[in-house]
């Protein structure tokens, strides 16, 4: 194993435990000011929609399609299983109709 | 301000709750093949050895965490993109112990930390559904949370294993399930247009406009994500306008 490669996991280890434990300790012992405990709770939906879009802008088009799918599969069904193999395949089945450019 | 809840409350912590805390995650196992079986490709695509793989997955544990950590990877790793990473996808990990606390205040030593160590999305919502329910065996937090760490791993170990034997090329349809995992996990988090709308587009241009701008990752992704969260708290801290007065005055 790489020293650095284990340095920068043990770093996602202890900022992932901290979030787990020391949020818990943090919560219990002081609270926070109303206003930081309603963002804690509100975060979750913008990280990822933030993620999904700077994602999407590099994939292109394609990747607004393969995304739709996966949305309507997973309404559909709710299920992860499901709606996400159905946008890899969405992405496989246009890519093989729509030969790439260059 | 969050004190426990008052009067009598039996809270214990059992073998037969962490059975039936398992027995409640199974059909979660479904969902989590794929995800973490996507994690290990995209760890052998990064050029993480197996044993980097099951390091990370066995003591981050942490699904969403590890797939951002891994598509912002740099070789050699940026410490401090990762660990960033880590925490801003975490983070909404806080509150959840907070959440648990009736469960988590009458545990000590390695039954608090320990369990907390196991804390993820599912286990959370199944032991809130069943603390709702009048559970009162805190085994069972433990109890799902175990067995998904456990699944995890046989999933993304294989994951890794599939993809660094098929070596993808760059590009391959697959690595689009890194971002339909994320597409996915937004659907259930959708509340409506009326709390999600504005924070969401919000959290999404400015993430946009940052990376634009040419600001280095985690940067647009964490000023996305704080300033739609901060919208959305500031929307849930206005007073709700008074009955008959559709927008106020």
């Amino acid at each position: 194993m790489r020293a650095d490669v284990v340095l920068t996991i043990l770093g996602m280890a202890a900022a992932t435990y901290f979030c787990r434990a020391g949020g818990y300790a943090v919560l219990r012992t002081f609270g926070l000011p109303p206003f930081v405990q309603a963002m804690l709770r509100n975060l979750p939906g913008p990280i990822f929609a933030a993620y999904v879009t700077l994602a999407l802008a590099k994939y292109g088009p394609l990747g607004l399609v393969g995304a739709l799918g996966v949305v309507l599969v997973q309404r559909r069904t709710g299920s992860l299983a499901l709606s996400i193999p159905s946008g890899i395949l969405i992405v496989w089945l246009i890519g093989l109709l729509l030969p790439t450019e260059g | 301000m969050t004190e426990p809840a008052a009067g009598p409350y039996k809270v214990s912590f059992t073998r037969a709750g962490m059975l039936r805390g398992a027995a409640a995650g199974l059909p979660l196992l479904l969902g989590l093949l794929p995800f973490g079986a996507l994690v290990g490709v995209v760890a052998a695509g990064k050029g993480l050895s197996l044993g980097e793989t099951l390091l990370m997955s066995g003591i981050v544990y942490a699904g969403a965490a590890q797939l951002l950590s891994l598509e912002l990877w740099t070789d050699p790793p940026s410490i401090l993109a990762a660990t960033l990473a880590a925490l801003v996808v975490n983070i909404r990990m806080a509150p959840m112990g907070a959440a648990l606390a009736p469960w988590l205040d009458r545990l000590r030593g390695w039954r608090l930390w320990g369990t907390l160590a196991t804390l993820v999305d599912h286990s959370f919502a199944l032991s809130i559904a069943e603390q709702r329910r009048g559970g009162r065996d805190a085994g069972y937090l433990l109890g799902v949370g175990l067995l998904l760490w456990v699944a995890w791993m046989v999933c993304v170990g294989l994951g890794h294993v599939l993809g660094g034997s098929v070596r993808l090329p760059p590009g391959h349809p697959l690595y689009f399930g890194g971002i339909a995992a994320f597409v996915s996990l937004l659907v259930p988090l959708w509340r409506g247009p009326r709390q999600d709308m504005a924070p969401w587009l919000l959290a999404g241009a400015l993430a946009l406009a940052a990376h634009v701008l040419g600001l280095p990752q985690p940067f647009p992704l964490l000023g996305g994500a704080l300033a739609g969260a901060a919208l959305a708290a500031w929307h849930e801290a206005r007073p709700p306008p008074p009955a008959g007065q559709e927008d106020g005055r």
